[in-house]
């Protein structure tokens, strides 16, 4: 973890991405080379622009990449609109990881894991997803259900099509929200999806689902509808947050803090907080 | 081991302290804990000053780091951290109290080290409350206005302080001070006046029955919040002259030199405490004047064994424009204030 | 007493239909801090107090309840209706959604006892009503101030004094905001020192010297729509004697354009929102600044 609170390290971007037309993923490194710092899948980190601003990211990149950190950022706001100019070569400030993280080591080892994610959404799950392939012996079978508007809002097409659906033991499952020309694949919402094609929680112990709020509403109704467990369902929680240290007060819900306790809930947790996320 | 001095030397005494010394100071009628300085209008007697000593431990506005942005390249310098000793002199038992929920923010792992360093160099010199307010209801909390905790604890007894040091640095500081011997009974008489006087408070009986974790659904789900809310104006009073509101914003200030990284108080009663760029997850004022309540009496105590985060200082009751306050709540919501 | 004349006559307008709520005041759990609450029905009329401690203007709350689905009955003062009505002349108050009841007022109070705003009350004239409810107490006039006897010394002071002045008064601003959030003139749907992109949104701000512009900015976005209701000051909890920085606004439109009252009467052109060949020119800020 960076050394002081609040304060952050210098990292510089090394690669430019561009996933969908208001999607980049950015590859960070410290100066000297290497990570910024160590992290676990589903953790966050804050980057900033000194003047600019400064906001929470999930780390979609594994801890098991050794080399750097990545971050799949959508443009939605001035800080959003600020990074996307950058080129090769920006220094970024960097300081995390913040959060809990999916607990890749104890409840989901052994398990077979059904990821269900929408459009950006899927930038937390494929921290975990590439976690998982590193450590395959670790898992059962790996499904994943990912949608998004259209085909060119798929995040990470290229190695969700050539290294993803190429895997044995993963099927993935991609679908988009209304017929387009070039797209011969599934089209329908994500949580209809879900349902049709009707996982088994006896088959899939463990669900992890990310997206749009209302995505994840209906996700996580479908997949009460299939018979999963409140228990067996992990989500992440998205809020506005300033110090990532559970201190500056505004991502508070209930008796927690989404930076800190957060962002990742297990269904029942969310259900023992006040409805106000 | 107690002492005693006249109380009209007790300027001298603070004259005498070789640190800066934070005392309520009297100024354009109001009395608010600054720098003392000589010739500076010293107002020991006034209970409740207009806003809390927090400021001292938690500035409203602080110099956390400077950037320089020169092309694709950032540097970045660190302010110095707090690195002298000080005074805190006059400070009540229930403000005291506020530092100890404010640790509980702010020295949990990751510890905050800006205010951590304020912290590690506060001396404290208490004063017990010879006169409580009306609006006072630190009892209420479990806090004893006529012990509080601290390096040294004053008592006034007529025209003479009785001083007691608590803690190895308090007999450090006290070692200094021209006092003379003094029987720690004399001032039992001055403690017992003082339990009486805040047991005759209006709000001396206020019950928390029912207000802690353990009710946080039933609170939140009240039907009262909408009619508590209604006239509050969503300005930041009750939590900038609140002892233990701490939420605070980070901000960037370009000075045209360099950017300055800094933090300020903020407010959850703000309308973008919470905004993001795709809305806000408390739209109205209900949501938020709910929030500030909820987490003084509800999730503060749930992850602090019970502790609340609210001293019962009375600021926010005098300085709410529309009368709004915890009090109320506390009587709309608890069990047994009906 | 009025107030129960007020009680009687709001639960009438509240049970043969003509409001759907009563906006007015409630008492507090001390002798003097009375808020302004929402009566919906009998019941919660039951809660209803007017009296000396009733300082607080509702015409702010009106633009919350301006929306509201039937009439809302709002309880003003003399002093309060120039707000209303200041409101209705800049069209962000739909006459048609109020009944209005002028209440009569023999200045209000707080634990520290007559309100500042109260020493230079502006008179016992409703501005705008449906109905008065008063009594013949209540129409004895004040003792009046002069209500720019302090904006007159300060601009007996010198440049350097005046400015020091301000500075120190300003320098106790802890911006809470409470004086823009009261403030009826003040009603920008997303105020400029919210907006995060404006470039000025602060709060507690770096330089010293920003905190003392957002009350002068302040004070000219009010400039000839402050009815002087002095609500700023009242509310401030750093005692700032905000009010003098409008009072020195209307004193000089006052001067130069001829006396001007703020939600006075039909709405009209301002003399801040009209031109005439007789305005002085711009150079009168050069000359007057060096007087």
């Amino acid at each position: 973890m960076t050394k002081e609170t609040l304060v952050p390290v210098l990292g510089v971007v090394t690669d430019v991405r561009v996933d969908t037309p208001d999607v980049k993923t950015f590859r960070v490194n410290a100066l000297e080379g290497g990570k910024c710092f160590e992290h676990k899948p589903g953790q966050c980190a804050m980057l900033s622009i000194p003047g600019v601003g400064e906001a929470m990211f999930s780390i979609t990149s594994s801890p098991t990449n050794k080399e750097f950190m990545e971050f799949s950022i959508k443009k939605c706001g001035c800080l959003t609109e600020w990074l996307h100019r950058m080129e090769v070569g920006q220094q970024i400030t960097v300081r995390g990881p913040y959060g809990n993280a999916f607990p890749v080591d104890t409840d989901l080892k052994g398990q077979s894991l059904l990821f269900v994610a929408g459009g950006i959404g899927l930038a937390p799950l494929r921290s975990v997803i590439n976690y998982v392939r590193d450590n395959r012996a670790d898992y059962g079978k790996v499904a994943i259900v990912y949608g998004s508007r259209s085909k060119d809002d798929l995040v990470d097409y290229p190695e969700i099509v050539n290294e993803w659906c190429q895997e044995a033991g993963i099927d993935v499952y991609l679908t988009i929200d209304a017929a387009q020309e070039g797209w011969d694949g599934h089209v329908g919402f994500v949580p209809n999806y879900v349902g049709e094609l009707g996982f088994n929680p006896d088959t899939y112990g463990r669900a992890l689902v990310c997206g749009p709020p209302i995505m994840i509403k209906f996700t996580l109704q479908a997949l009460e509808k299939l018979g999963f467990g409140h228990t067996q369902v992990y989500t992440t929680m998205e809020l506005r947050m300033k110090c990532g240290v559970g201190k500056c007060g505004r991502c508070n819900i209930g008796h927690k803090y989404v930076c800190k306790d957060g962002p990742v809930f297990r269904y029942d947790e969310l259900g023992e907080l006040p409805d106000e996320y | 081991m107690m002492r005693k001095f006249a109380a009209a030397k007790v300027e001298d005494i603070i004259k005498s302290i070789p640190m800066p010394v934070y005392a309520p100071i009297e100024e354009n009628g109001l009395v608010q804990y600054d720098r003392y300085e000589e010739g500076a209008k010293l107002n020991l007697d006034t209970c409740k000053t207009e806003k809390s000593p927090k400021d001292v431990l938690f500035p409203q506005w602080e110099d956390m780091m400077h950037f320089r942005v020169e092309g694709k390249n950032i540097s970045l310098t660190e302010q110095e951290r707090c690195s002298q000793d000080y005074v805190l002199f006059g400070a009540r038992a229930c403000d005291l109290k506020a530092f100890e929920v404010l640790d509980r923010v702010f020295l949990v792992d990751p510890v905050d080290t800006y205010y951590a360093a304020r912290r590690a160099h506060g001396i404290t010199v208490a004063i017990a409350c010879g006169q409580p307010e009306d609006t006072c209801f630190c009892g209420v909390f479990g806090i004893d206005p006529a012990n509080p905790t601290a390096d040294v604890v004053l008592w006034k007894a007529g025209e003479e302080y009785y001083a007691e040091a608590q803690t190895k640095r308090g007999e450090e500081l006290m070692a200094n001070w021209e006092t003379e011997e003094a029987n720690a009974a004399d001032v039992e008489p001055v403690k017992a006046e003082i339990t009486k006087k805040l047991a005759e408070k209006p709000f001396a009986n206020l019950s928390l029955k029912g207000l802690d974790g353990d009710h946080m659904m039933e609170m939140f789900g009240s039907d009262k919040w909408k009619k508590l809310s209604m006239a509050c104006l969503g300005c930041g009073s009750c939590t900038f002259v609140c002892p233990t509101c701490q939420c605070y914003d980070i901000r960037d200030y370009d000075s045209g030199k360099d950017i300055q990284r800094y933090r300020c108080w903020d407010s959850c009663m703000y309308s973008d405490f919470t905004l993001m760029a795709h809305g806000t997850n408390r739209p109205t004022q209900v949501e938020r004047y709910r929030q500030r309540f909820m987490h003084k009496l509800c999730y503060y105590p749930a992850n602090n064994e019970g502790l609340y985060s609210c001293v019962g200082c009375g600021r926010c009751v005098r300085k709410c424009p529309m009368n709004l306050n915890i009090v109320k709540v506390i009587k709309a919501l608890g069990e047994e204030n009906k | 007493m009025i107030a129960n004349e007020l009680k009687k006559r709001a639960l009438e307008l509240l049970a043969d239909g003509t409001v759907a709520r009563v906006l007015g005041w409630q008492p507090g759990e001390l002798e003097h801090d009375w808020s302004p609450a929402l009566f919906e029905n009998a019941k919660d009329m039951e809660g209803f107090v007017y009296g000396k401690y009733a300082g607080a203007n509702l015409s702010k709350y009106c633009l919350k309840l301006n929306k509201a689905e039937g009439k809302t009955l709002v309880m003003l003062k003399p002093c309060d209706t120039f707000s209303f009505n200041q409101l209705l002349h800049e069209h962000r108050l739909n006459r048609e959604n109020f009944y209005i009841i002028g209440v009569g007022c023999k200045g209000m109070e707080d634990q520290n006892g007559l309100l500042l705003k109260c020493t230079c009350c502006k008179g016992k004239t409703h501005e705008i009503y449906d109905e008065i409810i008063d009594d013949e107490e209540a129409r004895q006039p004040m003792p009046e101030a002069d209500r720019f006897e302090q904006v007159s010394k300060l601009e007996q002071m010198s440049h350097e004094e005046r400015f020091e002045f301000w500075r120190n008064e300003l320098s106790r601003c802890i911006r809470c905001n409470a004086c823009r959030n009261v403030c009826p003139a003040c009603t920008c749907v997303k105020c400029v020192f919210d907006n995060p992109n404006s470039g000025i949104a602060s709060k507690a701000n770096v330089t010293d010297f920003e905190e003392n512009m957002f009350h002068i900015i302040r004070a000219y976005h009010v400039a000839g729509r402050c009815t002087d209701c002095g609500e700023c000051s009242r509310v401030c909890p750093q005692n700032i004697p905000l009010h003098l920085l409008n009072r020195k606004f209307i004193k000089d439109m006052n001067e130069l354009y001829g006396d001007y009252q703020a939600g006075v009467g039909e709405e009209e052109r301002t003399p801040m929102t009209s031109y005439t060949l007789g305005d002085v020119e711009p150079g009168i800020v050069h000359e007057r600044g060096n007087e």
